[in-house]
């Protein structure tokens, strides 16, 4: 079995509440904190974790911490990204629904190292429930004097906000986010200046995402050292993964760091296999953003090793065969999915979500939805298929944001490996509206790597 | 802090003040390397990035650093260092990157040049005869918007409009209140004011002249003539709100618009006031200051200023010159 840091306790009955919570050791990395250790042990002890942000990029939570501009008289703020929307990804609704103190002792905990007296947790506007959790932990917490004026005599005034989202995804971008929670319109801004210098209301912001912070709470507690231990080379500790998709036993595991792939999918403890006997064809391994692969490639790397859930072991061989764990959404395709569906549904997310600022996302992803919808329902040409990759390259890397790169990563992927699904849907548009591809070659074994001599 | 930073665009270096970005450092410069933008306005705080039709190639971040950039920048909006050195023309990159862009730009542009007021001073008829394909390869429905009246005096038509946001800056910085903004978002976002209210300011006007395409017209010129066939002068008057700067469009003996005088990136000198520009069209309400310079590059400058010259090929040629003699008399006459 492998251990469970964030979810530890969830299946005691009551953990959402504070009594059972403080029971099981809750609020003991707060006391810890508070009263034995300055901001900058905390911010030493995460740095020390390598923990990486969960929320899709990955980058370490440590580091993003130290960078925080810390002018005189002027506020910081420690804003959560709880503005879960990725298709395929649910890990944050999870936590929140079932150990909401969790969040808020790491609110607490994050807020301390950083120095910011007020903090917001900026939740999707769908997930009103969890709201609603939220807000009674805050007072759960606020009531046994965890928050509020002067929290257990350290002398650190501290408040944490519940705000709802404005229903957007690109309110889940950090910027956007930013711009929303002022309470305007949810477009990204322009970067340089980063919110490290320049966020919430032009004062130094940190945007952490949900179980991030949460996995603050068990490195103060343990230590950084002990959170190190845990995982594969730079991929340290536990992560949460949202299994959905054609699985025996979808849901949300938290699994360490360095499990295969192949353990995931087909173990026991884990999903299962895939669902009716069934086979595998292809894997979103992190939300519907990263490149999908399929079968043979997610799990085993090019040069023949088994691929691991690991940042590193994910994106080995870059975009020509690896893909990204993002924030852990991983969705499985069973032989009798269409590719070229899938890859019309992400994209019509895309379109439906683009902001409008800029003009190569706002035009691009509804033009590639509209080639995709035609490739599915039968009118496609064989130089729709050059259009997509095309298109999906003009967006890329020339947006605001990065929601441009994955409207176009999913795209370009699924023409990448699964381009005879595409040419077959235009040489057989017929048979393609009655019947799937199957599962064609896509499962496998990879072809040797030739010897240079 | 006033020290100069060096900074090398396409290879030709300039020292400018830091905190200049790339696209005004390109500017002092001036020619062919100055990236094309639809969205950046230096006069409006806040605008650009969003166009992304100034992207550049950061070869080299800077002395300090000197990291080439991972991605194409937006000039208007990332700021010069010392030593950095940017490609514009000369990146193949950014050129194909700029030829999505336009490409991009005009999936949903109506290309009704021949009936668009704004034809002959319009920039993304520039851009897209500079930097885009002659074809398009979208073969879908252009999204269409009905036209609004914002105001007896300005027109929008949303289907023209490439959506770079200036009108929206005017209206926030220009004016007091807020009354135009963007509703929806993504391919189905519009500018427009809340249930088509009119926008009551005096310097409302403004919006036409901001606008790079045909989105927001004049509706005291709308279909009364092609630019190309009106000649612009410079005059003023003493004016209470403005400073009474502005460019007059003749048509013969009449005065058929007033706009702000523009730059050669379109940008205006001042802002004027409505006043100026819908209600005092008569030349006696102005003092002439003199023709309006117009490049020889424009549409506009044909048959005005500029003498017509003869062709080299006609002036090397003797035969030629002969058998157009009436008219080369007369073109070089001056």
């Amino acid at each position: 079995m492998g251990r469970k840091i964030l979810l530890e306790h969830i299946n005691v009955p009551g953990i959402n509440t504070f009594d059972v919570y403080r029971q099981k050791g809750g609020y003991r990395a707060l006391e810890k904190a508070l009263k034995t250790m300055s901001s900058d042990d905390i911010v030493e002890e995460v740095k020390k974790s390598g923990l990486r942000g969960r929320g899709g990029a990955g980058f370490p939570t440590g580091m993003k911490w130290s960078f925080l501009a810390k002018p005189e008289g002027k506020a910081r703020y420690l804003v959560c990204n709880a503005d879960e929307s990725e298709p395929g990804t649910f890990k944050d609704r999870y936590l929140m629904t079932y150990i909401p103190h969790l969040l808020v002792e790491g609110m607490i905990v994050s807020s301390f190292a950083l120095g910011a007296n007020t903090s917001y947790i900026y939740v999707r506007g769908e997930m009103m429930p969890q709201i609603r959790i939220l807000e009674k932990a805050i007072a759960e917490a606020k009531a046994a004097g965890f928050l509020g004026k002067n929290i257990l005599g350290s002398g650190f005034d501290h408040e944490v906000y519940v705000q709802p989202g404005g229903g957007a995804y690109i309110c889940g971008e950090e910027t956007a986010l930013i711009e929303s929670l002022e309470g305007k319109r949810g477009n990204p801004r322009i970067k340089p200046p980063f919110p490290a210098i320049s966020g919430l209301y032009n004062c130094p912001t940190v945007v952490n995402n949900v179980e991030t912070i949460a996995a603050v709470v068990p490195i103060v507690n343990d230590g950084g050292d002990e959170y190190a231990k845990i995982g594969i080379g730079r991929s340290t500790g536990t992560k949460l993964i949202s299994a959905s998709g054609n699985l025996n036993k979808p849901g949300v595991y938290e699994i360490e760091l360095g499990v295969t792939v192949e353990d995931f999918i087909y173990s026991d403890e884990y999903c299962g296999g895939i669902a009716n006997g069934k086979r595998l064809k292809a894997v979103v391994a992190g939300g519907s953003s990263v490149p999908i692969l399929p079968a043979n490639l997610i799990l085993k790397l090019a040069n023949g090793e088994n691929r691991l859930m690991t940042y590193e072991s994910l994106s080995d061989g870059g975009f020509a065969t690896g893909t990204m764990l993002g924030s852990g959404g991983f969705v499985a395709f069973d032989e009798d999915q269409c590719i070229v569906r899938n890859t019309w549904n992400f994209s019509r997310f895309y379109h439906h979500e683009s902001c409008g600022q800029c003009s190569p996302c706002r035009e691009g992803t509804g033009w590639m939805e509209k080639v995709l919808h035609r490739l599915e329902y039968g009118h496609g040409k064989l130089s729709d298929i050059d259009l997509l990759v095309d298109v999906s390259k003009k967006i890329e890397g020339n947006t605001i944001c990065p929601l441009g790169d994955a409207a176009a990563w999913p795209v370009a992927s699924a023409i990448r490996h699964f381009r005879d699904e595409f040419e077959w849907h235009v040489t057989n548009p017929k048979e393609a509206m009655e019947r799937n591809y199957g599962l064609a070659g896509y499962a496998d074994p990879l072809p040797k790597p030739e010897e240079v001599m | 802090m006033s020290e100069k930073v060096k900074v090398s665009i396409d290879g030709i270096t300039i020292e400018v003040e830091p905190g200049t970005s790339i696209l005004n450092a390109a500017r002092i410069i001036g020619g062919d390397i100055v990236p094309p933008a639809m969205c950046y306005y230096s006069k409006l705080e806040g605008s650009g990035g969003k166009c992304r039709t100034c992207l550049v190639k950061v070869s080299k971040g800077s002395e300090k650093d000197p990291r080439p950039m991972p991605k194409l920048v937006a000039s208007c909006r990332t700021a010069v260092m010392d030593g950095m050195e940017v490609q514009n023309i000369t990146s193949p990159e950014v050129k194909e990157a700029r030829k999505g862009v336009v490409e991009m730009l005009l999936i949903n542009h109506p290309l009704d040049c021949p009936v668009c007021d704004q034809a002959g001073e319009c920039h993304l008829q520039d851009l897209g005869y500079e930097h885009g394909s002659e074809a398009t390869r979208y073969e879908f429905e252009r999204r269409t918007f009905d036209r609004i009246d914002i105001g007896d005096k300005i027109q929008l038509h949303m289907t023209r409009c490439i959506l770079c946001y200036r009108c929206v800056y005017v209206a926030d910085q220009l004016t007091e209140k807020r009354e135009h903004g963007i509703l929806g978002r993504g391919d189905a976002s519009e500018i427009s004011t809340y249930i088509e209210k009119a926008i009551e300011n005096d310097f409302s006007g403004n919006v036409i002249d901001v606008c790079p395409v045909g989105a927001l017209t004049d509706k005291t010129f709308r279909f009364k003539q092609r630019v190309w066939f009106t000649k612009p002068v410079e005059a003023h008057r003493d004016c209470p709100t403005c400073t009474g700067k502005v460019s007059l469009w003749y048509k013969g003996e009449d005065v058929i618009r007033v706009t702000a005088r523009k730059d050669v990136y379109g940008e205006v000198e001042d802002f004027i006031c409505n006043t100026c520009r819908f209600e005092k069209k008569n030349t006696n309400d102005w003092i002439i200051d003199g023709p309006r310079q117009i490049s020889n590059r424009s549409v506009i400058s044909s048959n005005h200023y500029e003498q017509l010259a003869p062709p080299p090929v006609v002036r090397k040629n003797l035969a030629l010159q002969a058998a157009n003699k009436e008219e080369f008399e007369r073109a070089t006459k001056h």
